[in-house]
């Protein structure tokens, strides 16, 4: 099977500071890979970089072909980004923001224009509970709202892969349940794949179908999740012994 | 698409009419009153039974200025709309960045040192002008950058103010050696409108035209930016190319407005802001109205600088600066308290 995404020896740099060196894995259609890693690993940085926010060296292919080469339009339409940051300066509707997830879809002067523009966004509207709220502004909402609008738009524009930044982050835990098995959902359908970055490691283990750990802009370990969350991997990346945190953590609840 | 569209056209038609009354207001009022009949009967019958003296008025001193005033005022209120929605950002303006401040500067250097194209004797102070403008934008957003990425307000702020003051200095240098030359300090620090012409009207007219398609066509594109640029890169904008766009069509068409009118402050902070409590942030209404709202509001800046000390003449700009900097502290407060 060819694989969606191809990433060799990819390394970023911020000036003298060396965020990514030399990052290679593949990606295929149905996985859910998982990006773990302690703050500063270069989880976020390789999200950007697959995006085209950063500039890098190496090589990211999408179907045997360098992203360089494909418009704006094309590239957004195989790959779609939840990033962590969305601060909005001006009131804009929910609905204005949704819809601005169909923009690699609209076509230029000449070209029809998107005919599943409409259902698109209120299919997306419904499925991140925002049906009701297309009018409200932006800029009042609360984080978890703003997340699930943020969300409701890279589910509008329909991309075959999702890039995910700590997608629940700012959710409380209904939406958190809510979102990982709608985006499990997502992933049933052929030719799609999900990237995301998550720091709850039982969210990872329990959803993901690989994962990556990365640490100080290398990768530590990839495969399945069972062989790379192995205690003394983890362990050696955090320094703390992560499976007995995480025993406590669950004792307190019985 | 979602309801609330009947609206626009009859928005744009009630503002295109309020446009239309305050030309012809501007037009009647000021150190001589003219009759409304007198300019209709101008303007559409050659100036039949009105005597030469208000002809005169009218034809040669009054329209053109009102036109030219009225483009300047929709030029720079939608390069302040683009910029502001470009840079996510409700403080920018071409004032506020300093972009004025360096085509003030492009057009006093191509005066003092006669720098014009060849066939072309009025070309060389609208494309320095443009150039520095655009220079001006270059150099403030580098250095914005380099201080801090995210372009926060007041970064940009920070640097806009310092480049102005500094390109204001060399200004008021060159306006010192070259005063047989030029035209006092004040008309590129505080513009003024009286002088203009119907090949003012005609080249501003042509500027505007062509800038306000580029920027039209680009509305949904700087909704886009104004949500936030890492958004729109993700939604699959092009960034750099609508970003390089933007900015030198509002170098261009703030350069041109400067070399024809000086620098007119806080035009483009003013307006969209007014507009955008009617239209809402959406740049494919907003922009559109902006137009006619700048027109509106620089006739009405430029009347009463007319008006207020008649027969003295205030310069337009200081009238746009006090109502400009009063709001000014007003959108600064607002953004800040939101944060």
């Amino acid at each position: 099977m060819e694989p969606l995404l191809t990433v060799s020896s990819l390394s970023v740099n911020y000036g003298e500071l060396a965020a990514l060196k030399g990052l290679s894995f593949e990606l295929f259609a149905g996985d859910w890979l998982m990006l773990v890693g302690p703050n500063g690993a270069g989880k976020s940085t390789l999200v950007n970089a697959l995006s085209r926010g950063v500039d890098y060296s190496g090589d990211i292919l999408w179907k045997g072909q360098n992203i360089k080469t494909l418009s704006p339009k094309e590239l957004a339409r195989h790959i779609g980004v939840l990033s962590q940051n969305h601060a909005v300066g001006y009131a804009f509707s929910v609905y204005t923001v949704v819809s601005m997830g169909r923009y690699a879809w609209s076509g230029g002067l000449l070209s029809r224009g998107d005919k599943d523009k409409s259902a698109a966004i209120e299919r997306a509207l419904e499925l991140t509970g925002l049906t009701g709220m297309e009018d409200r502004p932006v800029n009042q909402l609360s984080g978890g709202e703003l997340q699930r609008v943020f969300l409701a738009q890279v589910l509008a524009q329909d991309p075959d892969t999702l890039l995910l930044d700590e997608p629940t982050n700012h959710l409380d835990l209904v939406y958190q349940k809510q979102i990982f098995s709608l985006i499990g959902q997502w992933l049933e359908q052929p030719g799609k794949a999900v990237i995301s970055v998550v720091h709850d490691l039982s969210l990872a283990r329990a959803f993901g179908s690989r994962a990556i750990l990365l640490n100080d802009g290398g990768q530590a370990a990839a495969g399945s999740p069972e062989e790379v969350f192995a205690p003394e991997i983890l362990n050696r990346v955090y320094s703390m012994d992560v499976a007995e945190w995480m025993r406590v953590l669950l004792s307190s609840w019985k | 698409m979602r309801s609330k569209s009947c609206f626009t056209p009859f928005l744009y038609l009630l503002l295109f009419a309020a446009m239309l009354v305050t030309a012809a207001l501007c037009v009647c009022l000021g150190s001589v009153n003219v009759a409304l009949s007198d300019i209709l009967a101008v303007l559409f019958r050659g100036g039949e039974g009105v005597d030469d003296g208000t002809c005169s008025i009218i034809r040669s001193v009054r329209l053109p200025r009102v036109i030219c005033v009225a483009e300047v005022g929709a030029a720079l209120s939608l390069c302040g709309a683009a910029m502001q929605g470009l840079l996510k950002n409700p403080l920018a303006d071409g004032s506020t960045l300093g972009v004025s401040t360096g085509a003030s500067l492009g057009a006093a250097l191509s005066i003092a040192f006669g720098i014009t194209l060849p066939g072309l004797p009025f070309s060389g102070t609208m494309v320095m002008a443009s150039l520095f403008a655009f220079l001006s934008l270059l150099i403030i957003l580098a250095l914005a950058f380099r201080l801090d990425h995210s372009l926060s307000t007041n970064t940009i702020i920070l640097i806009g103010i310092i480049w102005s003051m500094f390109v204001s200095s060399i200004l008021s240098l060159i306006v010192t050696f070259a005063s047989d030359r030029l035209k006092a300090i004040t008309f590129w620090t505080m513009g003024s409108l009286s002088g203009s012409s119907y090949q003012n009207a005609l080249i501003l007219l042509v500027v505007l035209a062509v800038g306000s398609l580029i920027l039209l066509r680009l509305a949904n594109e700087l909704n886009a930016f104004a949500i936030g640029e890492d958004n729109a890169r993700s939604v699959g904008v092009n960034v750099r190319r609508v970003r390089l766009a933007v900015l030198i069509t509002v170098s261009v068409m703030i350069g041109v407005c400067v070399s024809v009118g000086g620098s007119i402050a806080f035009v483009g902070l003013v307006t969209p802001h007014i507009i955008r409590m009617i239209t809402g942030p959406d740049h494919r209404k907003l922009l559109p109205c902006s137009l006619f709202g700048g027109a509106i509001f620089l006739l009405l800046a430029d009347l009463t600088a007319r008006m207020i000390l008649r027969p003295l003449e205030l310069n337009v700009g200081v009238v746009t600066s006090f109502v400009g900097a009063i709001l000014f502290v007003y959108i600064y407060f607002k953004t800040r308290r939101n944060r």
